[in-house]
């Protein structure tokens, strides 16, 4: 569980740290739409470089980034086997039995694997580097002419807020009823999965049991500071656009430029 | 006397499924500046009178006065304003992963200006002496830090009264003193008005005045000599006497010639100095 680095946040400073989270979730947005527009290998790599290059400026290290792809693997290499091998299309590569690889199937495969690294990737980068509040105030204000025709956008973030605000306590909790539960003798490690899952329940029950009566003093608190929605809400940091912004948007945009060219050359 | 800044006359409340009145008749003025101690059994009403105070409850009968204020669903953010409320448990009363973002809240709620809330902000976390800590998360403080953190919160929104239930309860002795000093600090520098619930004796023997209460009513009420000397009446409303009188009494035993009615350590040390001289 704790080896998992996708959505975790990397404190730091360097460029794509100081830019503003709204332009952030924009152009990540934009890079993954360019990923699945993408008909050439050209048009991949320069995808991929690019991302690459924004992963090595964040100086995080491209081993711990790489972490996170690791939970994905399975997927993308099964995604990989089963496109190259239900795919039929073009002149025939391999013929073993049932088994028939064809060159459209092979670059479909590819496609759609690398199509997955760079979604992750790029959405890797995005958490990496946006603290998990700069993230929830930019959804927020993205999605705010959405609640004009009804949409919880304050609420969403309040609730995405307040949910990372608890994780470390609950997390804390579960560990100490944990211990005690051990101290009397409860076996969590042992047994198969049912015996295992059922010895979970005296450590699930009174860990709800608390996070309701955590969620009913919290309301109060939050009623006794004045809490009533987000209508009329300033905030201590407003999110602002810098020139930093504008270069970035620039740069996505002459990615754009540049995979509409090869899809329109076909270049291989 | 001046003005009083609380005004409780008759004021009742009781919760729905309940079959008995939580808070039951209490009257009640308390002056500008005032250190208030209330004690009282579990069950006794501490925590319901004090909602009632800042408008998370609404008295169903009688009237609750804030700061000229009549308690009522339509002030209720006019009350909240001037009385803020820290509570017991640490954990569950901050809302933010970031301390000034937890500390801005009740003033985003408000809608003050960017600029003003980060000024507010540092002025409380300075006050608490949280200000270096402003970027932390949370999750990483003490709970005396986190009850620091909670005041700070409240102190940004500038509230003249300042209710605290049981806030020291589920600190370490450290933590407990820390957090007792800082609000009495706040009351004597900053001329707050406070209103201290406690289980701590030793609390409530420093309180400008002592409310004792029991099944939603005031038994006891003065200074803390006056309170505290009633000892028969004290244990039988399921309260302890302080440590000092108890100290005392069994010195008295002993056969030492000392008043009995020494309530803190500083007294009982000018006592003991002076039978010793
Ligand atoms: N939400 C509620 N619904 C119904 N009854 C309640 C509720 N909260 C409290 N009560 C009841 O109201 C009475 C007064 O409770 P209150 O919490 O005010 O006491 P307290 O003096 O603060 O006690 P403690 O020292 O345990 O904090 C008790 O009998 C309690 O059971
Ligand atoms: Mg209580």
């Amino acid at each position: 569980m704790m080896n998992v680095t996708i959505g975790q946040y990397f404190p730091g400073d360097s460029f794509l740290y100081r830019l503003d989270p709204r332009t952030k979730l924009i152009l990540t947005l934009a890079l993954i739409i360019l990923v699945f527009i993408s008909k050439t290998f050209t048009g991949f790599a320069l995808v991929f470089l690019f991302v690459l290059w924004c992963a090595f400026s964040t100086k995080i290290g491209l081993k711990y980034m790489l972490k996170g792809l690791k939970p994905l693997f399975l997927i993308i290499a099964l995604t990989f086997v089963l496109n190259l091998l239900l795919m039929k299309d073009g002149a025939e590569l391999v013929h073993w039995g049932i088994l028939r690889i064809t060159e459209g199937g092979l670059r479909t495969a590819v496609f759609m694997a690398v199509r997955l690294i760079l979604l992750v990737l790029t959405s890797q980068v995005l958490t990496l580097t946006t603290s998990p509040i700069a993230l929830t105030d930019g959804l927020e204000t993205l999605m705010r002419p959405l609640s004009r025709i009804g949409f919880p956008a304050h609420e969403i973030s309040m609730m995405m807020s307040i949910a990372l605000r608890f994780i470390p306590t609950l997390m804390e909790e579960t560990e100490k009823i944990r211990r005690a539960q051990m101290a009397r003798g409860a076996d969590f490690e042992s047994g198969n999965l049912l015996q295992r899952a059922k010895a979970m329940v005296p450590l699930l029950v009174p860990l709800f049991v608390s996070a309701f009566r955590r969620a009913d003093e919290l309301a109060m608190a939050m009623e006794a500071r004045c809490y009533r929605g987000g209508e009329g809400r300033t905030k201590l940091k407003q999110l602002q656009f810098h020139r930093q912004d504008a270069v970035a948007a620039a740069a996505v945009v002459a990615m754009y430029a540049i995979m509409i060219a090869l899809n329109a050359l076909g270049v291989f | 006397m001046s003005e009083a800044i609380l005004r409780l006359r008759d004021a009742a409340f009781q919760y729905e499924d309940a079959d008995a009145r939580a808070v039951d008749g209490v009257s009640l003025d308390v002056a500008p500046g005032e250190f208030l101690a209330i004690l009282g059994r579990n069950g006794s009403g501490k925590s319901t009178l004090a909602r009632l105070l800042n408008a998370l409850l609404i008295p169903s009968a009688g009237s609750v006065e804030v700061d000229g204020i009549e308690v009522s669903e339509q002030r209720a953010y006019d009350v909240r304003e001037r009385c803020g409320m820290v509570f017991q448990n640490p954990d569950n009363q901050i809302v933010a992963t970031v301390v000034e973002e937890d500390c801005a809240f009740g003033l985003e709620n408000r809608g003050v200006p960017s600029k003003e809330i980060r000024r507010r902000v540092d002025e409380a976390l300075r006050e608490v002496g949280m200000l270096d800590r402003a970027l932390a998360s949370p999750s990483m403080l003490s709970g005396g830090q986190k009850q620091r953190i909670a005041i700070a919160g409240v102190l940004a929104m500038r509230p003249k009264i300042i209710v605290f239930d049981e806030s020291t309860a589920m600190l370490d002795p450290v933590g407990r003193k820390d957090v007792f000093g800082l609000a009495r600090r706040v009351n004597r520098e900053e001329g707050v008005t406070v209103v201290w619930i406690t289980h701590f004796m030793e609390e409530a023997v420093q309180a400008d005045r002592v409310v004792v209460m029991d099944k939603g009513k005031i038994e006891l009420e003065g200074t803390p000599r006056e309170v505290f000397s009633n000892v028969t009446e004290v244990l039988s409303l399921g309260l302890d006497v302080p440590e000092m009188m108890k100290l005392s009494r069994d010195l008295r035993g002993a056969g030492l010639e000392i008043p009995l009615d020494v309530l803190t350590v500083d007294e009982m040390a000018e006592v003991l100095g002076k039978w010793q001289a």
